[in-house]
This record gives structure tokens, C-alpha cells and sequence, in this order.
């Protein structure tokens, strides 16, 4: 029986794909805090205590192996000039974008850090919960691809017109946004983060081909990567990843987020020893399901890509719904402290592997 | 006609907007260019949605390829605002984003019916009361409403609540990555169907309003 480690450790291990004492578990509860504080989901994004104190007390609640300082994706946009709706069920979005003519992309001028106050609201969260935790519990900083960041900045149609027709105005907004980019997640690294989640939809396969990829999120991802000062999980927010399974633990990444819509096997025999995997419960029908569906849903993760470490169990999404019932995180938490440590005797004695 | 439609499907993944109008054009001079429409074009999306829902090809390619289309429509059968065609069972068709700014899905169902050669109403985004007002006052037999977060998918229940009492004659459709992630949420929320990709929506409103015109 391997000892009991900290969550840090147990992360550590896990990415160097040995098997640690159990498999980690990442809930990444974005707007639970909230619920965890009284608060709306507006007034808990508004202080940076809030969600500090949000993350850990939901982090002492359910045991998981993170603290998670996002906030929700439209504070990037926000950053640029972008719009942000609140709701009271579901994470903020954005609004309409900031650019409504991609001509005006040739005028822009990257953000400074310093002059957004919803970034700066980040960093202190993230130096709040490096205070608290002293290293024992991964702090995951979260940074928008250049790549996918121009949804909320010029719209998903334009910006698919964009890819296709006007290389140009790409190629400059890209340079913008990498500035940008950079600058972010290197400063949530200097503000106390152990990991960047670089989430980058628009580069799954679910979006664009594969051939488009190459040309364009691919390279876009690598020079990224290499300017971060941390390990790196690429996070395709549900998108398809397995036509580009390659590519992407070529980026350098130290993981890769996995749909459920995609067979966390066939990942795992790729990515074995190569890249870590993080996945992939499905955070939609979670919400309804029971604890026994729950306890099903973790075995199957966990015995599909469990075995020799590199395997991070969390839902698919990067972020687990509002209408999801304490009950089934619980449940989740639960199953993987049960099911998930090693050597994963329950799958090595049933003839499973 | 299959190895010309499958030259089609290739040339609309590629994007060959020339090879495109070459082989709908062969159909349009030898036939009617309704023909070209129904032979052609409709395939070659309902095939080019399947790919996607099967993970075989990209929704940029769907966008693309739709954008394509919809522009041989017009210029095969005028634009849609001088189309004389109808959907089936002359049925009134209107589609909608539900509360999300992303309009994306919206936008590609709405190409796919152009390419069908049928009319229909492009709500944009709506809120729930928005949406039933517009709805009653246009007197709509199909709804589509396209959503991209959970939240507004849980919001179609509320449409179909208020459609129920105050227009039951509309038959609501749903689309949208909450309903394809949980093929339950549909009949949880009230819809009287789901598509799993855009070219779908023919063959649901076919099926809804009782077959082709």
C-alpha cells in the first residue's frame, strides 16, 4: 500500500505517470463557492476573498486535489473591452463582442493586466489561497488560448470567417492576443499558481479539421506553452481531441482534458508514459445523476485510464454546473477515494486490464 | 448521381466554392434547378452533419460548407426573400437563440433550411417572454431554438409551458451541445423533438409538419 500523500504530491506523481497513492480528483467547482458563501454568483465574483475562501472551504468539503482560482471565461473577454452577463444559475457569459468590425483588429492594442480589475481580482485570489495552502494543494490558474479567445471577442461566425478568409487579420489578432496571453498566465504564476489550464476549444476537433489545426492552434499552442512558466493542461472544454492526440502532447502540455463524447481507453493507450490525462465525466447529465450512477460513472473512468498514474479524474468540461447536487459530488468524491487507489487491486484481481 | 454527390460532399469539405458550382450547375442545365437543390445540396449537408455528429469531420467545415450552399441557393432560386417556395405542409418556421450571444448553431440551422429552398423566420436571440410573444403574434407551427449553455437549455421548459397554453399549435425543437451531451434534457424540457446536427432540422420538420410539400 503506497503511503498517504498531499495533494500536491499525489498531482505530482501522478503527472511523472507513476502511480501515486490514489487517483486525484479535480471537482473544479467554479461557481459553488458562491452557494458554499450565501452569496449570488455576482457577489462572489466581486472579492477576491470570496472565491478564496469559497474554493477552500469547497476543497475541505469534498477532499478533492486542487484549489481552483477561475473565475468564469468571459473575464478575458471583459479585459478586452468585452461585455459580461450574470445570471443567478449558470456561469457568467459574455455579452456581444467587443469588435464588430475585424478591420478595427488592425487598430487593437493588447490589455494590460494591471489596468483590468477583474484579473487583478484573480491574482489576489490566487496569492490568498497560496497563504492558506503552502504548497500542499495545486492552485490551477486558468488562461483563455489565444486561439479560442476570439470568439468572445469577435464572434464565433466572424471569427470562422476569419480562419478562412483573412489570414492577415488572423495571423495580427493572434499576435495580439499571445501578448496577452502570456502576460496572464505568467502572472497568476508569479501571483502563487502551480498549473495553467489553457482552455482551447476552438483547436478540438470538433471545430475545425485537423489540417486547420496544424496551420493554426497547433503552432499558436506551442509557442504559448513554451513561454509558460508551469505545467500545462490543455483543455479542449468538451471538443474532441483524439484526431490531434498527437499534436497536442507535442504543445509540451503536461495534460490533456478529455470529452466524454470520446473513449477515454483509446486515449489512454496513446498517451501512456506520454502525456497526462483529465477527464472525463460528463458534466450535463451529472446533474441528474444518482449516487449509484455516480460510483458507476468514476469505476469506468478510473478503469479505463487509472492504471500506471498520468490520469486525473474531473468532468469533461473544466467546470462542474450549478444545478449539480452536492449529493453527486459527494457520491464522485466517494467513488474515487474508494475506487481509485492503487494499485487498483479491483481492476488488476477482476481480469480488467 | 451517387458519385456526383460524393464529388459534391468533397468539394464542399474543401471548400472548392468553383468545383461546388460546376457540379450543381451540370444538374441545373441538364434538369430544374429545384432538382439541383434536392439532389445535391440537401444531401450532401444531411451527410456532412452526420460526419460531424459522428466526429468525422469539423463545424467550421459544416459552416463553411453551408455558407456555400446557401449562397448556390440564391443564385439557383433567388433570394430568400423573393422565394416562392414553402416548407412542408406549408408550415410557419422559426428559429431563435435562447438567452447565449453565441449564435453559431442558430445560424447554421438557418443555412441548412435556406439550402432547402424554405422560408423561415430568424428570431435572433430571445428571452422567454420575447420568444412566446413573437411566437404567438407570427403564429408559428415549428419553433427551433438553438442553446449553448445549461442554463438556457433548462429554460426551454418554460417556453414550451407558456407555448402550451398560449399557442398549441407550435411544435418546439431543440438543438444545441446541452442536449447533445444529454440526449434526456430534450423531453425533460417539453420539446417535441432534437436534432443532433443542423442538417437534421429537414427531416424533423418534415416529420413534424407531415411530410414534404
Amino acid at each position: 500500500m503506497i503511503r498517504n500523500m498531499t495533494p500536491m504530491q499525489r498531482i505530482v506523481t501522478t503527472l511523472g505517470h507513476r502511480p501515486p497513492d490514489r487517483v486525484p480528483f479535480f471537482l473544479l467547482p467554479a461557481l459553488q463557492g458562491a452557494r458554499e458563501l450565501g452569496l449570488s454568483i455576482r457577489e462572489y465574483f466581486s472579492r477576491p476573498d470570496h472565491v478564496a475562501e469559497g474554493q477552500c472551504r469547497l476543497q475541505a468539503k469534498f477532499g478533492h486535489d486542487c484549489l481552483y482560482a477561475f473565475y468564469y471565461a468571459a473575464l478575458e473577454a471583459e479585459a478586452w473591452g468585452g461585455e459580461v452577463i450574470f445570471r443567478d444559475d449558470g456561469p457568467p457569459n459574455a455579452g456581444l463582442p467587443p469588435i464588430s468590425d475585424v478591420e478595427d483588429i488592425l487598430r487593437l492594442t493588447p490589455p494590460r493586466i494591471e489596468d483590468s480589475p477583474g484579473l487583478l481580482r484573480v491574482l489576489e485570489t490566487i496569492r490568498q489561497m497560496a497563504a492558506r495552502t503552502q504548497g500542499e494543494i495545486p492552485i490551477i490558474g486558468v488562461t483563455m488560448s489565444p486561439f479560442s479567445l476570439p470568439v468572445m471577442q469577435i464572434g464565433f461566425e466572424a471569427y470562422l470567417l476569419l480562419l478562412h478568409e483573412r489570414r492577415d487579420l488572423l495571423n495580427q489578432l493572434l499576435g495580439l492576443n499571445e501578448a496577452f496571453c502570456v502576460a496572464w498566465a505568467n502572472a497568476q504564476c508569479a501571483a502563487g499558481a502551480n498549473a495553467i489550464c489553457y482552455f482551447d476549444p476552438v483547436s478540438s476537433s470538433t471545430i475545425i479539421p485537423r489540417s486547420l489545426y496544424l496551420d493554426t492552434g497547433f503552432p499558436c499552442a506551442r509557442r504559448m506553452l513554451a513561454r509558460i512558466p508551469a505545467a500545462v493542461a490543455i483543455h479542449l472544454a468538451s471538443g474532441c481531441g483524439l484526431p490531434i492526440v498527437d499534436e497536442l502532447a507535442a504543445t509540451g502540455a503536461a495534460m490533456i482534458g478529455v470529452s466524454s463524447s470520446e473513449d477515454l481507453a483509446e486515449f489512454k493507450q496513446v498517451c501512456r508514459g506520454k502525456i497526462g490525462l483529465l477527464g472525463n465525466l460528463n458534466g450535463i447529465t451529472m446533474r441528474r445523476w444518482t449516487p449509484a450512477a455516480a460510483e458507476a460513472a468514476v469505476k469506468d473512468c478510473i478503469a479505463k485510464a487509472g492504471i500506471g498514474g498520468g490520469f486525473v479524474l474531473a468532468d469533461n468540461h473544466g467546470e462542474i454546473p450549478w444545478q449539480v447536487p452536492d449529493e453527486v459530488l459527494f457520491a464522485i468524491a466517494e467513488a474515487a477515494r474508494r475506487w481509485g487507489r492503487y494499485p487498483l487491486d479491483w481492476l488488476t484481481t477482476a481480469g480488467e486490464v | 448521381m451517387l458519385a456526383r454527390l460524393d464529388e459534391f460532399e468533397r468539394a464542399l469539405l474543401a471548400l472548392d466554392r468553383v468545383r461546388v458550382s460546376e457540379l450543381l450547375d451540370a444538374v441545373a442545365a441538364s434538369q430544374t434547378p429545384l432538382l439541383a437543390v434536392e439532389s445535391l445540396i440537401r444531401p450532401a449537408l444531411e451527410r456532412i452533419g452526420k460526419l460531424w455528429e459522428d466526429n468525422r469531420c469539423a463545424l467550421s467545415q459544416v459552416y463553411m460548407s453551408g455558407r456555400l450552399c446557401e449562397e448556390q441557393v440564391d443564385a439557383l432560386l433567388g433570394p430568400a426573400a423573393t422565394t416562392t417556395r414553402v416548407a412542408p405542409g406549408n408550415a410557419r418556421l422559426a428559429l431563435t437563440v435562447l438567452e447565449d450571444y453565441h449564435l453559431l448553431g442558430k445560424q447554421i440551422v438557418r443555412t441548412v433550411l435556406r439550402a432547402a429552398g424554405w422560408p423561415v423566420l430568424d428570431y435572433e436571440r430571445q428571452t422567454v417572454a420575447g420568444l412566446v410573444t413573437r411566437t404567438c403574434a407570427d403564429e408559428i407551427d415549428i419553433l427551433m431554438i438553438s442553446t449553448l449553455m445549461l442554463p438556457s437549455a433548462l429554460q426551454v421548459r418554460e417556453v414550451t409551458t407558456q407555448l402550451r397554453e398560449q399557442s398549441p399549435r407550435t411544435r418546439v425543437v431543440v438543438g444545441g451541445a446541452p442536449f447533445r451531451f444529454d440526449p434526456e434534457l430534450w423531453k425533460e424540457v417539453g420539446a417535441d423533438a432534437m436534432g443532433t446536427n443542423a442538417a437534421e432540422a429537414v427531416a424533423i420538420v418534415e416529420g413534424l409538419a407531415g411530410g414534404a410539400p
